[in-house]
């Protein structure tokens, strides 16, 4: 008997569910958290592209960053965007659906269907809010673990992700090994530098300033705290930009107007932009889940969970890796990632290695990038070869 | 992979005749990923790469090969001991900073080492430094002095006394003529008629 799980649903979630698959799971064997927490009934909210094969040998993961979702390749419910790893997924792309079968899984404790802090607590049957349990990248994983033991698929030919996708990449690595053949975390590091602590921490910090806020009862109290998450958001996509991009894209030029305004308003279009940018965020974002998920890839910290020696989190490691950075990429810089290439060859493991010339900032890996799609096509055809995936 | 490699060139060849088919090699200076290929095609190998210039790296990894963007000089270190049965660098021995800490390295990540260099004794080096008093340049050592990587050049007697020094065993040296076949010399004639060398180390 499959038991409900406790909610309220948000316009945007129930547009969510409706275009997508969903398993609730944790119903006899709940989800442990690092907390301490015992997390079921919970939902998952995924998307999948493609057939499994019969061998069940083609399965490949795709994780999402901090807020993009399981909508990978297709038209978005609630704004009607394409897909955000539309340039690398899809018919004839380097993902392609006819010949993997792609996963990607909405997050624990984002806001798209997967349960979050908007879902309601089982013992109270009250909104968890900020009581719901702090989950990690760690928990993340171990729900995506859940669910591919539900849809019986017993490993992944490839794992695959950028910025915070990466970092679950490497957690999958580290915890599963034996479940990835292959594992590409891209643009990301193996622990979140004090430098990305104190942007999220201002993001937070604005949110938590937002007197709609509310304690983070917001929806009790039928208000949104609109403002924070969206200058949350405008802070955010400045670390997503390179100073080049910005100055390309912007320079000093002047919104709608041929003088300075001498006030307030958005003079420049570089304002304009980022207050465009926040306030269409606030439609498909919960602040409550901007909290959580941030606060999961500050606490990431894959050398501190395996006695300080990276290293030591790929022992033994079967996986082949393929890391990929970006050269003006400021937020996930390219000796995060040499970082970890250094673990890998430390562990012995079988580790590819990529810097991509590129002035767009840490937002590359989700644009048109050919050198890394080349890259990431030519090490898949490895892999392949080596799986003896046709 | 393809099953169609192009073929290699004939100092590579060597190197990888060198190689028991079914172990695992690092290629270190890898380049565009020749040896590596079929190493990985023809002998089983489990071959991997380091090298310095990213174009190389990104080539390389486009073809499906593993290969890292790093430095003979620093990033051996990272590699534990035991690593691999064969250790491999090909003419970059002469561009390193600290040859003698590279074949360090490279001894104690591999359980061999495969080395080849061009011979700066060789009877045309010779002739141009002497009779033409210029920096020589020749076929495998093309650059000016003013703009060649190879900062620790070498010939062959050096690199067997810095093999004897170090308590290097040499199992194999192979010379090689300007065609880059190998030569059947005794070594005092080897270190005139070879333009370079390749040799199988491992520690004693």
């Amino acid at each position: 008997m499959e038991q409900q799980v406790l909610e309220d649903l948000t316009d945007a979630e129930r547009k969510a569910l409706a275009q997508c698959r969903q398993a609730i799971l944790g119903v006899e064997r709940p989800l442990r958290l690092d907390c301490g927490v015992e997390l079921g009934p919970y939902r998952i909210a995924y998307q999948t592209y493609g057939t499994l094969n019969a061998e069940k040998s083609n399965a490949v993961l795709i994780c999402h960053p901090l807020t993009c979702d399981q909508f990978v390749a297709e038209s978005h419910p609630v704004t009607g965007k394409d897909g955000w790893w539309d340039s690398l997924v899809g018919p004839g792309k380097v993902l392609d659906p006819a010949r993997y079968f792609l996963i990607c899984i909405n997050v624990l404790g984002h806001c798209m269907g997967t349960t979050g802090p908007s879902a309601r607590e089982p013992a109270s049957n009250q909104p968890w809010n900020l009581r719901f349990p702090v989950v990690t990248i760690a928990d993340m994983v171990r729900a995506q673990a859940a669910l591919l033991d539900h849809l019986r698929i017993p490993d992944l030919f490839c794992v695959i992700g950028g910025s915070m996708g990466g970092m679950q990449v490497l957690e999958w690595a580290a915890s599963y090994p034996r479940r990835v053949f292959s594992a590409v975390p891209i643009a990301c590091a193996a622990h979140h530098s004090a430098q990305n602590i104190a942007f999220h921490e201002v993001g937070r910090q604005a949110i938590m300033a937002d007197p709609d806020w509310n304690g983070g009862d917001y929806r009790l109290h039928a208000t949104n705290p609109a403002r924070g998450l969206a200058v949350a958001r405008m802070t955010a996509h400045i670390t997503y930009l390179s100073e080049q991009a910005l100055q390309r894209k912007f320079g000093r030029t002047l919104q709608n107007r041929d003088a300075l305004g001498f006030g307030f308003d958005a003079d420049f279009q570089v304002e304009s932009y980022l207050r465009h940018q926040g306030s269409t965020f606030v439609d498909r974002f919960d602040a409550n889940s901007y909290l959580y998920i941030t606060r999961a890839m500050d606490y990431f910290d894959l050398a501190g969970a395996h006695g300080g020696v990276l290293a030591n989190a790929f022992k033994g490691s079967p996986t082949r890796f393929c890391l990929m950075s970006f050269t003006s990429d400021w937020l996930f810089p390219t000796r995060e990632s040499r970082d970890i290439v250094q673990a890998l060859n430390a562990a012995a493991a079988n580790v590819s290695f990529v810097e991509v010339d590129s002035d767009k900032g840490h937002d590359a890996f989700l644009l048109d990038e050919p050198e890394m799609f080349r890259t990431l096509s030519g090490f898949l055809k490895g892999a392949a070869s080596a799986r003896g995936l046709k | 992979m393809s099953a169609t490699v192009a073929p290699i060139r004939v100092d590579l060849q060597l190197i990888a005749d060198m190689v028991q088919p079914g172990g695992r090699a690092l290629d270190v200076g890898c380049g565009d990923g020749a040896l590596l290929a079929y190493l990985t095609d023809f002998k089983r190998v489990d071959a991997r790469g380091m090298e310095l210039s990213q174009a190389g790296v990104n080539a390389c990894v486009a073809n499906g090969l593993s290969v890292i963007q790093g430095d003979a000089d620093t990033d051996l270190r990272a590699y534990p001991d035991d690593a691999f049965d064969y250790v491999i660098l090909s003419q970059t021995l002469q561009a390193t900073r600290e040859p003698r800490e590279v074949l360090k390295q490279m001894l104690r990540v591999g359980k061999r080492a495969i080395v080849s260099f061009p011979n700066f004794a060789h009877w045309q080096v010779r002739l141009r430094l002497v009779f033409g008093g210029r920096m020589p340049q020749t076929a495998s050592l093309p650059h000016k002095w003013y703009d060649t990587p190879n900062i620790h050049l070498c010939s062959i007697d050096d690199f067997r006394a810095l093999c004897g020094e170090m308590g290097i065993r040499i199992e194999r040296a192979i010379v090689l003529n300007r065609t880059s076949r190998p030569i059947n010399l005794p070594p005092l004639l080897g270190n005139l008629l070879g333009e370079q060398a390749v040799f199988m180390l491992r520690r004693d």
